[in-house]
């Protein structure tokens, strides 16, 4: 916005220095669609240039100052004035003076701490990006690039099975197993359900997955739940004695990694729903908390090198050298 | 890349009985309404309406029982069911008063293809409130499918299994 037409402005570009080799990965945005982002991780260092391309060629732009910032900030939908924001940091390009021609100012936030992933839900979001800002007396030039942060976890230590006898007194008992109480996103769940007592007549029974936001405090919280799947498992009448598998790849799905009490803002969890259903369309389910992780792909990458490594200290040198391809990770 | 291909073998389960996967199954549960009998004459007729059931679920006390029943005993068993039991009860099929107004055409309440029509709902009605488990915890619902007459002035009570 500029008064009388011709004041000098400028156009702000956000280019990162490792933008042709940094992976992109899509995010959903607000309003559903799926976009794609530069994707970063938690210590990486968010590096690049900021090109202030002036309007105008010729004339003078006079500012208060340009900076960049790399802010992650926190947004409840309910309370959207109030941004909160748990990383702000700071570079200052250039002390308030004037540009006489368009410019490219570096700008280098090493190692920078980015302690929670990216989310977009139904009631709050939490967000990473930069922002160049130019300052000037009525109006700033101000352009934002998103990007998109993944939590990765290592396998857990500790991932025990969930193994549990539920049923209605003299009518249903089933022990449903699960094999894991972990699972990273691209994990399969294993299980089974064991009939102990049929005394009603099922028809079929199906697990579903369900995403729950908690977002607020206090008396102001608010729940939402999402079925994220429905897997049928059984479609018959089972009796007593009988065992179901369960195999359900997680891949398929859109789902992120559990999420517990984000800066004390919000939480994602996943629960995995059995529901039994009778000849009388009556609904019988138990709901099972389980934790959801990210892995990595750093890890492979490393192991890869080792593999290079290994390989050519035994290999002769009279061999072509072998690229590890497929490798497959011994389970430890 | 590949990723390490996840552990997708069942979970070990115990072999399955032979009699428990041959044998009848522990749920069985068959209630039929059937034989239509208009009793009495003239104003005071009314159809009754034989109730039979066969199970061999332990909490009913006969193992198969036949009673005959009119659609009064039927709204007695959901009015008590609505106000004993947490049961969300299925409705009945109407009262249908507007036939029981004299200067009909048929033979209003007594009409073969409207006793069917009944027959067929409480069918329905009953099958789907005998099988709820909270249900078949209800006196009334075993007084009303196995006593030989409704008594109206039972005490209220839920059954207790050995």
């Amino acid at each position: 916005m500029s008064f009388f037409g011709f004041g000098q402005s400028a156009d702000i570009d956000i280019v990162l220095n490792d933008a042709e080799t940094r992976k992109k990965a899509e995010h959903k945005t607000e309003d559903g669609r799926k976009d794609k982002y530069f994707l970063f991780y938690d210590g990486e260092t968010v590096s690049g240039k900021v090109n202030v391309t002036l309007k105008y060629p010729g004339k003078r732009l006079e500012h208060n100052g340009i900076k960049i910032e790399f802010v992650g900030q926190i947004e409840l939908y309910y309370d959207r004035g109030n941004h909160h924001e748990f990383v702000s940091l700071v570079k200052d390009l250039a002390r308030p003076g004037e540009l006489t021609q368009s410019q490219a100012f570096d700008f280098e936030f090493t190692h920078v701490e980015k302690p929670y992933e990216s989310y977009t839900g139904q009631n709050v979001k939490l967000r990473y990006f930069l922002r160049a800002t130019v300052s000037r007396r009525l109006n700033d030039i101000s352009k934002e690039l998103d990007l998109v942060v993944h939590t990765l976890s290592s396998y857990p230590e500790l991932n025990s099975s969930i193994k549990m006898e539920v049923g209605i007194e003299d009518c249903l008992h089933i022990e449903f197993e699960y094999n894991k109480s972990k699972y990273h996103l691209k994990d399969v769940i294993v299980g089974k359900i064991y009939f102990l007592l049929v005394r009603i007549k099922i028809k079929h029974m199906e697990i579903d997955i369900i995403k729950r936001e908690t977002t607020g405090t206090g008396p102001n919280v608010y729940h939402e739940n999402d079925t994220i799947a429905k897997y049928e498992i059984m479609d018959g009448a089972p009796v007593r004695g009988e065992s179901i598998p369960i195999r359900l790849f997680l891949a398929g799905y859109e789902m992120t990694p559990s999420m517990r009490d984000i800066n004390k803002k919000y939480s994602v969890r996943y629960y995995l729903n059995l529901v039994l259903i009778d000849e009388e369309e009556r609904r019988y389910f138990k709901q099972q908390e389980i934790t959801l992780w990210r892995k990595g792909d750093i890890v492979r990458k490393s192991m890869s090198h080792q593999a290079i490594m290994a390989s050519q200290r035994f290999e002769s040198s009279s061999h072509p050298e072998t690229t590890p391809t497929q490798s497959q990770e011994e389970d430890s | 890349m590949a990723d390490t291909i996840a552990d997708t073998r069942r979970l070990f389960s115990k072999p399955q009985n032979i009699n428990d996967a041959y044998g009848p199954p522990s749920n069985f549960l068959e209630i039929d309404v059937s034989n239509p009998e208009t009793i009495g004459v003239g104003r005071t007729r009314y159809t009754t309406y034989e109730v039979r059931l066969k199970t061999n679920l332990p909490i009913f006390k006969l193992k198969e029982s036949s009673v005959r029943r009119r659609y009064s005993d039927f709204e007695w068993l959901r009015a008590e069911l609505e106000r004993e039991s947490k049961v969300v009860v299925p409705p009945l099929p109407g009262k249908a008063l507007f036939r029981q107004l004299p200067f009909r055409g048929d033979d209003g309440i007594f009409d073969d293809s409207f006793i069917e029509e009944r027959r067929q709902a409480l069918e329905h009605f009953l099958n789907k409130v005998a099988g709820h488990p909270l249900a078949q915890n209800e006196r009334c619902l075993h007084m009303f499918l196995q006593d030989e007459s409704v008594d109206k002035t039972y005490t209220p009570s839920k059954i207790r299994q050995a």
